[in-house]
């Protein structure tokens, strides 16, 4: 136990653990200490010196160790400085004052400095209104200056530090916030001072410019308006915008987001996002998002979007009413019955996916979830059960990361697995290949591709690490698809499985896929199964294709599709399997109506409507429930609450979540918002919900699959070669290419290839090669094993699975 | 004085070599330690001696070695061979001329907190001198006074030069800590103190040069020796760096105690013209300004007395100032050297030297108002006691004080 | 690349340091690489960035702190005049003004034949030699004490001859 310790600030009596910062103890009893270098989640650094205090400690008799008595009270020395409330931590019998004559002369004192070289800006600061510059300088800032305006230090005030983060050098505090950000927190030392003293300057030296994936919180943290978004500088003021609930759809971490919005003549009037803040969830991305969730947001807004019902009419797609669209898509399938089945993606809520399952099974055709990676069965009955976080992670447990890339495939967690490993957790890293996040683990295991099940399968056989899964007080296990297809990562999970298995249902324990998509926890939970044949499932079938692109994503499904016997698409745009569909239903994105996601790691989250409905748009639950009415079935479709209302009586693990409690919050740590912005940067407060963790219950402990289909080693030869998937944060999915800032980072369709392995094919960095009929760009990195070759998913190149591939110069 | 027990190459010619160093008692010091003392002992025998820092802190050596922690290892020795202050230039001579009784020192200190290796951190521009430690310190390991296994026991030790690259602050010991951990010079919140969180976060002990070029003596000649020179305040020998206007400017190995005067006049033969002093800055560009009046000049130097004229020894780094020069000419040197070594981490150093800065080039030009010189003094006062290490404050000094106590420098 | 041209040398520098504190190593391998053309060149930045497993902008942050550490190019010598209060006292700042203007260069400023870059520095610690300077290539560092606008130009004129 830590020890407490009791002391007075302002005059107000508060026991805290020893070792707190005088700023913390502070700010738990509404003190608000200014501040602007620290930071409660970095390394304190005493730098700025706005938050210096007066600070008295009891006095003790040096002889008897007793306190020294003043009357009947403890007598208190005042040291002759002011202490820094940010590195000072508390001691027993400590006095604090942050509102004395001196303490406040000294803000005062450090805020006039400040303002020496601050430009006053103000009118035409992105920051201006959420800054606490100005707002201090509000409360304490004498209305004239003694400085001479013309000697004021000028410097550069729009510096691109890379396509995404512009600086203001003027503007610019030098508290080393950002710098520290990328150095402690993303692990990604791309920003750094230059020179000294007045001359102190931020710089970044990285190629790409500022080169990291956790960019933009530098923005929300930055006390000033020196660091901004190339997207949103000079976009709006943040007094202007309204603030919408949201959930990130980029990945399966579920970071909780803030969509700020404006009405605008820009965007026609209409309600358009200007921005994406992360939204505070410590058991989430306590106050982070990365660059893929605050820039990818632009698909909602592309011009391209379906507006209007579609339908097949000699051959062609015309628009039509929804009344006639639904007839003739509930009338096939009708006729169709058990030979219809559902393809829905995990980019649909929780809603989406119950009613469409209801459909399916009300009409005895079967709920398929379409994805490259499956094992889901086993996370959602060995999943990590509720109370489940991993910045509660530290020495005592064991996180087994396999097959995964997660700097690539959820950045977030990520860095939370970095920090876990930072307080001591035992991370072990099983990868074919080198990931990044193998700098932070204690173990690094490699294997060769099609020897995953094999590998995990040993673990507990090998010394040290063994004994680091088995002897574990917790166990977590992610694993991922990193060079695997569905076939490899179901194996995958069912070896995984083996290891959580007798610790299911207890938090901080369990299996957690690394999915490709926001929701596809979700469509687990609800019992969706994955097809390994598509093809041959969509012959003579009739299928109602939900916000998926299986022809998009590979011709020999467009060719599958054309043997289907009638396809109906629900989407956001024309995609490839749209343009082969018969009926074609417009859906409403996700920024533009309610519901909820499960992440990975179990929980259910809401998002709110942040934007209006694009034209003749319907939500995709309500659009199901319509064709459900059509054919005389009963499916809710008036509100997503509702559904979720039935959904949590008909399925076990969400029994008992509603709206109502998804949107309850409870006090968290570091406490953001309320009356300051600079203690936790701008990152939004969360009045709106920090979500539920679903339940394992007993029930549903579901055998693991008996015939774990073993995934056969692929051994490359002579002049073939072993091609995988892999994913990039950056590609060209359609929510991705859509965001105009990405483009850069996105880049061309590369395989990667090991050095060497350039060298026997004849080519070298930036040259093409030619695989399975497409070229691609080559990049070289040492971590790839030779005779193999990585291709990225969704980079237009359809290798889905592992397969052995000729290779050659193009 | 007749004998020099720092700058003994006056004494000694050749001392800078190794067997003349061995021949006139080299070694035995650092021998003795390790062959038949405890290394608490030693630190005992420094702490007893009375033996200052003189760095310019002036704190007790021994003292600080005692503070090393014995649960975390490895230790450190890290001698400060920065000498950067305006007007300090005898750890150079010292490092220059003799050599192996600094290096000594450093190997006793090593011992004494059990530490295997040493770093001397010198100033950029000590490029010559560092590499000439280089050669002493080859020397050194061939003769077997660094190694394994020293003197057929256990302890082994490695001496390692490390330069600088031109920065003031450096001399601060946290901001050299991080400087030899390749980062930018830039201090550390104290506490925690490098003797706890030192080099790669671990135990530290930063000594000045001319500090560790005393411990061989003291070992030598034992604690009750050492004490009887100097003051009983301040033990020992000093070494005063004299500059500016007199007429020989050098370094000058006295006693503790000896006054201003007979530095100025009987050591520095006077002022340059036969002029009459003005001011004396007692510790570098970091000093407050002392009016020379009869009672200054009169005064011991030893660390009590000089505090009571309203001024700090430090390093004893003496700039004498005659009066062919205006008060405000001087400030305005001073505060041009610490805008630009300034290191830029807390506010009002970074924003207080740079406004600093502008009123001085003010008044230099012209402006010599009575609201500027106002401002400049109340800029200065601003600053102190909020910066987060005392270069900050060190800037102020001469400021402030060259305003009280030449009002007349500040009228036109 | 550093580690193939001075492979002794930067054995040397490496060993110095524990091996999991390669980075303290960053300041003796610029001095290194300034050794070359008195500046650090742009591979040379990435190439002790690579060999120290620190990112190419920890490295420019050192160079940008740091006075004697250069990423442009200069005059062949860079010759550092003392010119801090006690130099000062003893006519620093005269001593620099006429060696300008005997040199033809302002103060930062470089000979036209780039031998000679004449700069005001802060204490040297010779502040009993005054005046005095510094004189910085890419061999390394040399006091110059005592001296005198002859001896100076002196001085200069024979390092014209020896590049000769
Ligand atoms: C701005 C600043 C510059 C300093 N420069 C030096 C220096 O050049 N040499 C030195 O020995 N100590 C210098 N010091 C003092 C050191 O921080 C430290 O106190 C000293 O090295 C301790 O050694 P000592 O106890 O032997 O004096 C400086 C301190 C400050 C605040
Ligand atoms: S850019 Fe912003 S966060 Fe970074 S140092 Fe400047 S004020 Fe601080
Ligand atoms: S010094 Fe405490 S917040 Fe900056």
């Amino acid at each position: 136990m830590t020890k407490l310790v009791t002391l007075i600030i302002d005059g107000q009596q508060t026991t805290v653990p020893e070792g707190t910062l005088i700023v913390n103890a502070a700010k738990k009893i509404g003190i608000d200490i200014p501040l602007f270098c620290y930071h409660p989640k970095m390394e304190p650094v005493g730098m700025c010196r706005q938050c210096l205090v007066e600070v008295g400690r009891p006095v003790v008799d040096r002889a008897s160790g007793q306190p020294v008595l003043d009357g009947d009270k403890p007598k208190i020395q005042f040291g002759p400085k002011l202490e820094t409330a940010c590195t000072t931590p508390v001691s027993e019998g400590m006095v604090v004052l942050s509102q004395s004559e001196k303490a406040k002369a000294s803000q005062k004192e450090i805020l006039e400095f400040l303002l020496t070289s601050h430009p006053l800006d103000c009118p035409v600061c992105d920051k201006g209104g959420e800054c606490p510059l100005q707002n201090l300088t509000l409360t304490h800032g004498s209305p004239q200056s003694r400085f001479i305006y013309d000697e004021k230090s000028r410097a550069e005030k729009h510096v691109p530090l890379g396509e995404l983060i512009w600086l203001d050098r003027e503007r610019c505090i030098q508290c080393a916030r950002c710098i520290r950000f990328q150095d402690e927190i993303a692990g990604e030392p791309v920003l750094a001072f230059y020179n000294r003293g007045r001359a102190t300057d931020i710089i970044t030296n990285s190629e790409p410019g500022f080169d990291s994936v956790f960019s933009g919180n530098t923005t929300d943290i930055c006390p000033v308006g020196a660091l901004t978004t190339a997207d949103f500088r000079f976009g709006a003021r943040p007094w202007e915008m309204k603030a919408a609930t949201s959930i990130c759809a980029q990945c399966a971490v579920g970071c909780n987001i803030t969509f700020n919005t404006r009405r605008e003549a820009k965007s026609g009037g209409k309600v358009a996002i200007k921005r994406v803040m992360p939204r505070q969830n410590e058991a989430v991305n306590e106050i982070w998002i990365c660059d893929k969730g605050r820039f990818a947001y632009h698909f909602a807004e592309n011009n391209e979007r379906l507006e209007k019902p579609l339908v097949r009419r000699d051959g062609e797609l015309v628009k039509a009413s929804w009344e006639e669209t639904l007839k003739v898509a509930a009338s096939k399938l009708a006729e169709s019955r058990e030979k219809m089945f559902v393809l829905a993606s995990g980019r649909l809520s929780n809603e989406d996916l119950f009613n469409l399952k209801q459909l399916a099974y009300n009409l005895g055709g079967e709920a398929l979830l379409y994805t490259h990676m499956g094992g889901g069965e086993l996370t959602a009955s060995l999943g990590v059960a509720s109370g489940t976080n991993f910045g509660e992670m530290g020495a005592g447990t064991t996180i087994l990361v396999v097959a995964s890339d997660l700097y690539n495939e959820a950045p977030l967690w990520y860095l939370r697995l970095k920090q876990a490993a930072e307080r001591d957790a035992t991370l072990i890293v099983v990868n074919a290949r080198e990931t990044k996040l193998e700098r932070y683990s204690r173990f690094v295991i490699r294997y060769s591709y099609g020897d995953e099940v094999e590998t995990v399968s040993e673990l507990t056989k090998k010394a040290n690490i063994g004994e680091a899964i088995s002897g574990a007080e917790n166990l977590v296990i992610l694993y991922g698809s990193d060079g695997l297809g569905l076939d490899g990562s179901s194996a995958l999970a069912a070896a995984c499985a083996k290891l959580v298995k007798s610790r299911a249902g207890k938090a901080n324990n369990g299996l957690i896929g690394v999915w490709p998509r926001a929701n596809d926890q979700g469509a687990w939970e609800l019992g969706f199964k994955a097809e390994a044949n598509l093809a041959k499932a969509l012959k003579g079938k009739t299928v109602y294709i939900a916000v998926a692109d299986p022809a998009g994503d590979d011709p020999a499904l467009a060719t599958a599709l054309k043997e289907a016997k009638f396809v109906i698409v629900q989407e956001l745009f024309l995609t490839e399997t749209a343009k082969l569909a018969d009926v074609v239903l417009p859906a409403q994105a996700y920024t533009e109506r309610e519901g909820t996601f499960t992440s990975g790691e179990r929980r259910v989250q809401r998002f709110y409507p942040a934007a209006l409905p694009r034209g003749e748009t319907k939500a995709d639950f309500a659009i199901t429930a319509e064709i459900a009415k059509e054919l005389g079935l009963e499916l809710e479709g008036r509100s997503a609450a509702r559904v979720m209302d039935k959904m949590a009586a008909a399925v076990n693990s969400f029994a008992g979540i509603t709206y109502g409690k998804l949107a309850e919050v409870s006090e968290q740590w570091p406490i953001v918002g309320r009356g300051d912005l600079y203690y936790g940067g701008a990152a939004y407060e969360n009045k709106q919900g920090l979500g539920v963790q679903l339940d394992l219950t007993p029930g549903d402990l579901t055998p693991a699959p008996s015939s774990i289909r073993r995934g056969e080693s692929l051994r490359p030869d002579e002049d073939r070669w072993l091609a995988v998937p892999i994913t990039r944060l950056y590609d060209l999915d359609v929510t991705v290419r859509t965001s105009e800032l990405l483009r850069q980072r996105i880049g061309a369709a590369a395989v990667l290839l090991h050095p060497d392995a350039a060298k026997t094919l004849g080519v070298a960095a930036g040259g093409r090669v030619e695989i399975n009929g497409s070229r691609l760009e080559v990049r070289l990195d040492a971590g790839v094993p030779v005779r193999v070759a990585l291709v990225p998913r969704s980079m237009g190149v359809s290798i889905h699975a592992p397969v052995i591939a000729k290779l050659k110069k193009a | 004085m007749s004998q020099y027990f720092l700058l003994r190459h006056r004494d000694i010619p050749g001392i800078g070599k190794i067997d003349v160093y061995k021949k006139n008692g080299g070694f035995e010091a650092f021998k003795k330690a390790v062959t038949s003392m405890k290394p608490a002992e030693v630190t005992d025998a420094v702490k007893a001696s009375g033996l200052r820092g003189r760095g310019g802190a002036g704190f007790p050596a021994g003292v600080k070695w005692s503070f090393i922690p014995n649960n975390i290892w490895p230790h450190y020795v890290v001698a400060n061979a920065d000498e950067s202050e305006p007007g300090t230039f005898k750890d150079r001579e010292i490092m220059e001329s003799n050599p192996y009784q600094f290096l000594e020192g450093v190997a006793i200190a090593a011992y004494a907190v059990g530490a295997n290796a040493a770093y001397v951190y010198l100033r950029g521009e000590f490029w010559p001198v560092a590499h000439f430690l280089d050669e002493k310190i080859a020397e050194m390991e061939k003769a077997g006074f660094l190694g394994d296994k020293l003197f057929g026991t256990d302890y082994s030790l490695r001496i390692h030069t490390h330069l600088g690259a031109g920065a003031y602050i450096c001399g601060e010991e946290t901001a050299l800590l991080e400087s030899m951990e390749g980062k930018r010079g830039q201090p550390r919140i104290r506490p925690p103190f490098p003797a706890v969180y030192g080099l790669y976060g671990k135990p530290t002990v930063v000594n000045n040069v001319e500090t560790l070029t005393n411990v061989p003596l003291i070992i030598e000649k034992g604690a009750d020796w050492y004490k009887s020179l100097g003051t009983p305040d301040s033990a020992g020998v000093k070494i005063f760096s004299l500059s500016g206007r007199v007429k020989k400017p050098g370094n000058y190995e006295l006693p503790f105690g000896t006054t201003f005067r007979e530095l100025i006049y009987k050591y520095g033969g006077g002022i340059i013209d036969d002029r009459p002093v003005k001011a004396i800055m007692a510790a570098g560009a970091s000093s407050t300004m002392i009016v020379a009046d009869d009672k200054a000049l009169d005064t011991p130097m030893d660390y009590a007395s000089v505090r009571a004229l309203g001024a700090d020894l430090g390093s004893a780094s003496v700039i004498v100032i005659d009066d062919t020069v205006s008060i405000d000419w001087v400030i305005g040197k001073t505060i041009h050297f610490f805008e630009h070594e300034s290191c830029g981490k807390c506010t009002p150093c970074r924003e207080g030297c740079y406004w600093m800065l502008h009123l001085i080039e003010r008044i230099e030009h012209g402006e010599k108002t009575k609201e500027n010189v106002e401002l400049l003094h109340s800029v200065a006062k601003q600053m102190q006691n909020k910066c987060l290490c005392p270069l900050g404050e060190f800037s102020t000094m001469a400021v402030t004080t060259a305003i009280e106590r030449f009002p007349a420098d500040f009228k036109d | 690349m550093l580690a193939e041209k001075y492979p002794q040398e930067v054995k040397k520098i490496l060993a110095k340091y524990p091996p999991e504190q390669k980075r303290s190593a960053v300041m003796p391998l610029l001095y290194l690489a300034q050794r070359e053309s008195g500046y650090v060149t742009k591979e040379a930045l990435k190439d002790i960035a690579a060999m120290l497993e620190i990112t190419s902008t920890e490295v420019v942050s050192i160079i940008g702190f740091y006075t004697l550490f250069h990423d442009e190019k200069a005059g062949k010598y860079r010759m550092q005049v003392c010119t801090d209060l006690p130099c000062a006292l003893r006519g620093a700042d005269k001593f620099l003004e006429e060696l300008c203007g005997n040199l033809g260069v302002k103060v930062g400023g470089t000979t036209a034949d780039g031998m000679v870059t004449v700069e005001a520095v802060m204490c040297l610690a010779a502040c009993d030699k005054a005046p005095m300077f510094q004189l910085q290539s890419a061999d390394g560092i040399e006091y110059h004490e005592n001296m005198t606008v002859d001896r100076t130009m002196e001085l200069v004129e024979a390092l014209r001859k020896s590049k000769a």
